[in-house]
């Protein structure tokens, strides 16, 4: 299902043409009316009228986070408080938050882009949406809402929390699609089946999930335990919140929507714009924001984005799931290590709760990295020789999967936190100070 | 005759035995025997309990990891001598004993020795060739 043809499915001459219209006209407006933008600008000896093709683009200055926080909380805004409707913030998990303002067009443009990536989980009017993405400041709970009212679907705000309370409406209001972390869905389908309820009984469909990373492992896990297609969604407060960009039923990388955020991958280390299908990290500008204009966002997400044509007939490019992030990527002893590689090893062995969480020590001068995974009655035995090959089966899988020895523990079952947002993966204890 | 046993998975974390001690003593489930593996990371506790399928369940529901297996019980005189007589037969038949353990018989000058072997039905017919009487479960749950 395609929810707005005209756009998804644009030439890529006319694309083109709209994308340099509108970054010209971004430009512009966060030229004159945020200051940040003003200085940085003049800083590098450029005029918004210096962008005559899209490539032109690389010659801005990039925003980072660092420069969104010291803007904190208004700085960035390039309309006046009247024209602000709604703000929301970033998590703030790595510091200060960083805050989004929106006007009435903005939010419109929001549901709009929520719109589309509802559609490609094939949501229509008569879809019950099951929200559990948290209401508040966070902006995951509100894009996914305002999404399903564009459609005309029906959507339950439930948001995060309450799981039982969840299972039962899940049931009771026959939900066909589920919104919330992939980590959450995992974890509602382990009560589900604690609770002896039938997964065939139940009307579920499909579930768009993000605000997390996870892999094509975790998806095969959630779609068999649920039922379901599982879809990777993807957004961030700073450009907008969630609907940056949607998986369509091929399952083959995210659709970004192009006519709204205009996507780059650069060298996180030269910082320069790389080709097509090399990987990087992702770079976004917003090409209509009116509240909070944002010029070439370092996301510290890595991607690469592929243009070759996609079988659901959408033009829009698509990028990779995000493998990782310029700043949660773990070096362990110098080599590079992501929690989803580790995620992938996991769940590569049967029988294995894919539970865990990664902790890292540095002990004297060596770092030492511990999987903690949660035990299951089918790896356990009553023989310690037994446990121990297991123990050695699983950290030979992770040092194939990463190249690095590691030690893993055993832990009870669901003696791991579990959390209703973003599972919390690494524990970093070195000190690096 | 086999006897069933229950092994628990129990991580190396303060008050985890208690825990599951405290579960079967709230379920009224009295414990006959019991023997803790351990390593520097985990343990294993093993015990034979008259309910096996009882406490696997009240166990369960409270998050642990429980197994239910073989193992095989025999009595011996409660005096020097007495379990060697039994290893005896099993070094002689090459019988491999992955653990066991033994406690003793209140009401008689008899102690009860647990075993397992690798192969669990070699080792009941080597230890029933040496003349060696090895416990029903009924015997063991009535001591």
């Amino acid at each position: 299902m395609i929810w707005n043809k005209e756009a998804e499915c644009m030439s890529s001459e006319g694309k083109k043409e709209i994308q340099l219209e509108r970054l010209q006209e971004i430009v512009k407006k966060a030229y004159e009316n945020v200051p940040y933008y003003k200085k940085r600008l003049d800083e590098h000896d450029i005029k918004p009228e210096d962008i005559k093709n899209l490539k032109d683009l690389e010659k801005l200055p990039f925003t980072t986070k660092t420069d969104l926080r010291d803007a904190y909380p208004f700085g960035m805004f390039a309309v006046s408080d009247d024209e602000i409707i709604e703000v929301h913030t970033s998590s703030g998990t790595t510091g200060k938050p960083t805050v989004s303002g929106y006007t009435q067009k903005d939010i419109e443009i929001w549901g709009e882009v929520m719109a589309r990536a509802l559609s490609m989980a094939e949501a229509g009017r008569s879809d019950r949406i099951q929200n559990c993405y948290g209401y508040g400041l966070f902006t995951g709970g509100l894009g996914v809402h305002y999404g399903t009212q564009k459609i005309g679907a029906t959507v339950i705000p439930i948001s995060a929390g309450n799981t039982n309370r969840q299972i039962e409406i899940i049931n009771d209001f026959e939900t066909s699609i589920l919104t919330c972390t992939p980590s959450y869905a995992l974890y509602l389908a382990e009560v589900l089946e604690k609770q002896g309820i039938d997964i065939e009984k139940l009307n579920l469909k499909a579930g768009v999930f993000g605000a997390e990373m996870w892999t094509e492992e975790m998806r095969a896990e959630i779609e068999k335990r649920l039922g379901i297609d599982a879809l990777n969604i993807y957004g961030l407060t700073e450009i907008i919140g969630p609907g940056v960009a949607q998986e369509c039923m091929e399952k083959n990388g995210l659709h970004i929507f192009e006519d709204h955020f205009y996507p780059e991958i650069i060298d996180p280390k030269t910082k320069e714009t790389l080709e097509e299908g090399e990987k990087g990290e992702l770079v976004l500008t917003t090409l209509t924001r009116e509240g909070m204009p944002i010029i070439r966002f370092r996301t510290k997400d890595i991607t690469a984005l592929r243009r070759e044509k996609c079988g659901c007939g959408r033009t829009l490019v698509r990028m990779d799931r995000i493998t990782g992030r310029t700043d949660d990527m773990l070096k362990i002893r110098g080599v590079i290590v992501f929690p989803s590689q580790i995620e992938r090893a996991l769940l590569k062995i049967k029988d294995l709760h894919p539970q865990y969480q990664i902790i890292v020590t540095r002990p004297e001068h060596l770092d030492e990295l511990e999987v903690q995974v949660e035990a299951s009655p089918a790896l356990f035995s009553d023989e310690v020789k037994h446990v121990e090959e297991v123990k050695k089966m699983i950290e030979k899988q992770i040092h194939s999967e990463i190249g690095l020895r590691v030690n893993v523990s055993l832990v009870e079952p669901e003696s791991l936190p579990r959390s209703e947002g973003k599972a919390i993966r690494v524990i970093d204890q070195r000190n690096f100070e | 005759m086999k006897l069933k046993q229950i092994s628990i998975f129990l991580e190396n974390k303060k008050g985890r035995l208690k825990k599951a001690i405290n579960i079967l003593f709230q379920a009224d489930i009295n414990i006959r025997a019991l023997s803790i593996a351990d390593t520097a990371d985990f343990g294993i506790l093993r015990l034979i309990v008259p309910h096996t399928d009882e406490a696997k369940k009240v166990l369960e529901e409270n998050n642990f990891v429980v197994k239910v297996n073989e193992v095989i019980a025999v009595e011996v005189p409660d005096q020097p001598g007495g379990l060697d007589g039994i290893l005896g037969v099993l070094t002689e038949s090459d019988t491999n004993v992955e653990y066991i353990y033994a406690f003793v018989e209140k009401n008689s000058d008899n102690a009860v020795v647990v075993i397992r072997t690798e192969d669990i039905d070699e080792g009941i017919k080597v230890l029933e060739e040496g003349n060696i009487h090895i416990l029903s479960s009924e015997e063991v749950n009535l001591l």
